[in-house]
């Protein structure tokens, strides 16, 4: 919804609140259900309601559990059957400098400093030890902001008797714990704080009136930075940009003005701005962050501006150009077709609104940014949260290379006229084996935001995906592919549990950058055999149907398994009987198991 | 501003903040004649009057208010 993207009002989403939810749950109605502990130390019902907005629009439905004022202490510490009736999905911890037991007096010795210190820092890993033992959840805690008066002035800062001092040392030890621990994230309220504006923030006020630890007209910039980190963790993050040339990566048109009068460089202010904007989107491919063009250009014109001597981009940056004239969502949507992506996954960079309109209207669930000017692009687009990265596995690192072998191997198919022949030709191998600890971060990723080739759409935090691997009960098998052009690293999953002689599939999951490359049926293998060496006799299949996962309605049938149950909702059950002697399905992939 | 015209804009931020277009304030108006006004609204109430008459209102008044009445009669002496 319009009104909770960055730049939103605040004071209109407060005001509002009651309206905004009403509307978003008739907009939507399939809502991802997840249930979100706020364990605070100072007031949170109203973050709690905000929460609750930005996380609709994002798709997710939360149920709260609130502790009572000032009890996140008490709620992690101690045994709580409400709490673990609730079996959260997610719990963030709301405290701020309000919550410091004891500051350092002027007095105090640098041994009692550090004493303080560590007392405070024993405080919070006791929470978050057992809340992660007891919970197995993903746990949101927030650093602590600067203090809103300064003792010492400047001094306060560099002297370890200073409360700004102080601060910025637990700090460091909090994001010591987060480095050391899966699972555990910090809400950077510090630098959300100080990006409001901390005199604002830490307005007296509200503590004194309401006991609310930041202004209440900051809170919907706190909860939509916290609803960034859920969205992140759940899988609902943006994958790549689709970009506007003329006015948006450099000044003026190129068509018009010719390559050598555009503006960008260090020549002009605003060529400047245009560069430094430029570097921004392409800091973004180390994120794996895919980049893409949309132009209403002849394709030389828009080529030729990706060839100026300023321009920080090559085409090799560029994993989808399209420069045509052609309407903008038309391309938008071949684009995420031959990205394999969802429309809804990419976000759309251009100056021009009637263009972003167009664009947000006819594709669903893209975000269009209203970017400003040009000088304020990049604060819009970066406080968006498009790309919160809640975890960064090798394969985002990489993922930009991933898409460019693909296009290679487009290339190649072109010249095979029997597929069969394309696929040998890739030179294939698979590994598809049991969980192993590299891959759980990954796989726990891929169990959250593949949607298409999904039969279940199960969720899994990457402590349940440790869990159930360790358990003797389960099946679990992930599968890599590597080919002569790359490695694609982890792109298929599969989970299923035993009951008797029966193995039923929980999870049955690829990435749609492998699709028609035959290693749905090198899976079917692996599991066919994991299962022969069980003893189990019979596997048992599910497809619970999504908006997106249409693709694999018929996976089943198409791996031999006859349906047996279907109900009017289209759920579909499907049993496939091991016969006594197996035949590999796959042909083309060479598979170490 | 006229009281009438303060009340006038009043009851747009009660509607709004309570969520119901039937709410009609008056002097006498208090937290009890609205079901949902309790303490955790209150903030809300407040935070959205004083943007929408661009006044801030000081602690102890925030507490001692004992109706609408007496909200209007501040407006009126700030704006």
């Amino acid at each position: 919804m319009k009104c909770l993207e960055y730049p939103f009002d605040a004071e209109y989403i407060l005001l509002k609140k009651k309206k905004i939810k009403k509307q978003l749950l008739e907009e939507n109605t399939t809502f991802l259900q997840k249930k979100v502990a706020i364990l605070g130390g100072s007031t949170t019902n109203n973050i709690k309601l905000i929460l609750e907005l930005f996380l609709l629009n994002q798709g997710i439905r939360p149920k709260f559990y609130e502790s009572e004022y000032n009890q996140y202490y008490q709620d992690a510490m101690f045994a709580n059957e409400e709490l673990e009736a609730f079996a959260p999905d997610i719990i963030y911890i709301h405290t701020s400098n309000r919550n410091i037991s004891t500051y350092p007096l002027i007095s105090n010795t640098p041994e009692e400093i550090d004493a303080l210190l560590d007392a405070e820092i024993q405080k919070f890993t006791g929470i978050w030890n057992r809340l992660l033992q007891v919970y197995h959840c993903p746990v949101i805690q927030n650093n602590f902001e600067m203090p809103f008066y300064r003792l010492m002035g400047n001094k306060d800062a560099s002297d370890i008797h200073g409360a700004v001092n102080f601060l910025t040392r637990l700090n460091m030890r909090f994001y010591e714990y987060a480095q050391n621990h899966d699972n555990f994230y910090i809400c950077d309220i510090n630098y959300i704080s100080a990006d409001y504006g901390l005199k604002a923030w830490s307005d007296p006020f509200y503590w004194h009136m309401y006991k609310y630890a930041l202004c209440v007209p900051a809170i919907p910039y706190l909860a939509f930075n916290v609803s960034n980190i859920i969205k992140s963790l759940f899988g609902k993050n943006k994958k790549g940009f689709v970009l506007d040339l003329d006015n948006t990566l450099w000044g003026g048109v190129i068509g018009d003005d010719g390559v050598d009068n555009i503006v960008l460089g260090p020549e002009e202010p605003e060529g400047q701005v245009y560069s430094e904007f430029q570097n921004y989107l392409k800091a973004h491919k180390q994120l794996g962050i895919l980049l893409n063009i949309n132009s209403k250009n002849d394709y030389d014109n828009a080529i030729s501006g990706l060839h100026h001597p300023d321009s920080v981009f090559s085409e090799d940056d560029i994993i989808c150009i399209k420069a045509n004239w052609n309407p903008k969502n038309q391309n938008f949507a071949e684009i995420a077709s031959e990205l394999n992506l969802l429309p809804e996954s990419l976000v759309f960079v251009d100056d021009n609104p009637a263009e972003r309109h167009i664009v947000r209207e006819s594709l669903k669930g893209v975000s269009a940014p209203d970017i400003g000017q040009v000088h304020e692009y990049i604060q819009n687009i970066d406080r968006s949260g498009y790309f919160e990265v809640t975890a960064l596995s090798g394969d985002d690192l990489k993922r930009n290379e991933m898409y460019k072998e693909n296009i290679k191997r487009t290339k190649q198919m072109a010249s095979f006229e029997n597929y069969k022949d394309y696929l040998l030709s890739l030179e294939m191998k698979g590994a598809i084996k049991p969980f192993e600890p590299i891959y759980m971060a990954r796989i726990a990723q891929l169990s959250n935001k593949s949607n298409q080739f999904n039969l279940t759409t199960r969720r899994y935090t990457q402590a349940e995906i440790e869990e159930l691997s360790a358990n003797p009960e389960y099946i679990t098998l992930y599968g890599k592919l590597m080919d002569k052009f790359g490695d694609n690293g982890v792109v298929s999953v599969v989970i299923g549990h035993i009951e008797g002689q029966e193995c039923r599939i929980d999870l049955w999951l690829m990435s749609c950058r492998v699709l028609k490359r035959d290693m749905e049926y090198a899976m079917m293998d692996a599991l066919v055999h994991r299962c022969q060496g069980c003893g189990i006799e019979t596997v048992r299949g599910f497809y619970y149907p999504t908006a997106k996962n249409n693709m694999v309605r018929e996976f089943y049938g198409l791996q031999g398994f006859c349906k047996v149950k279907e109900d009017e909702s289209g759920n579909t059950e499907w049993e496939f009987r091991i016969p006594q002697i197996y035949e590999n399905k796959n042909q083309v992939i060479s598979v170490e198991e | 501003m006229t009281r009438e015209e303060v009340f006038e804009k009043l009851n747009q931020v009660f509607q709004d903040v309570f969520d119901d277009d039937e709410i009609q304030v008056d002097d006498n108006t208090t937290s009890g004649d609205i079901e949902d006004w309790d303490s955790l609204e209150h903030i809300n109430l407040i935070v959205a009057v004083e943007k929408k008459f661009g006044m801030k209102f000081n602690m102890g008044e925030v507490t001692t208010m004992k109706n609408v009445g007496e909200m209007a009669d501040i407006i009126l002496q700030r704006i």
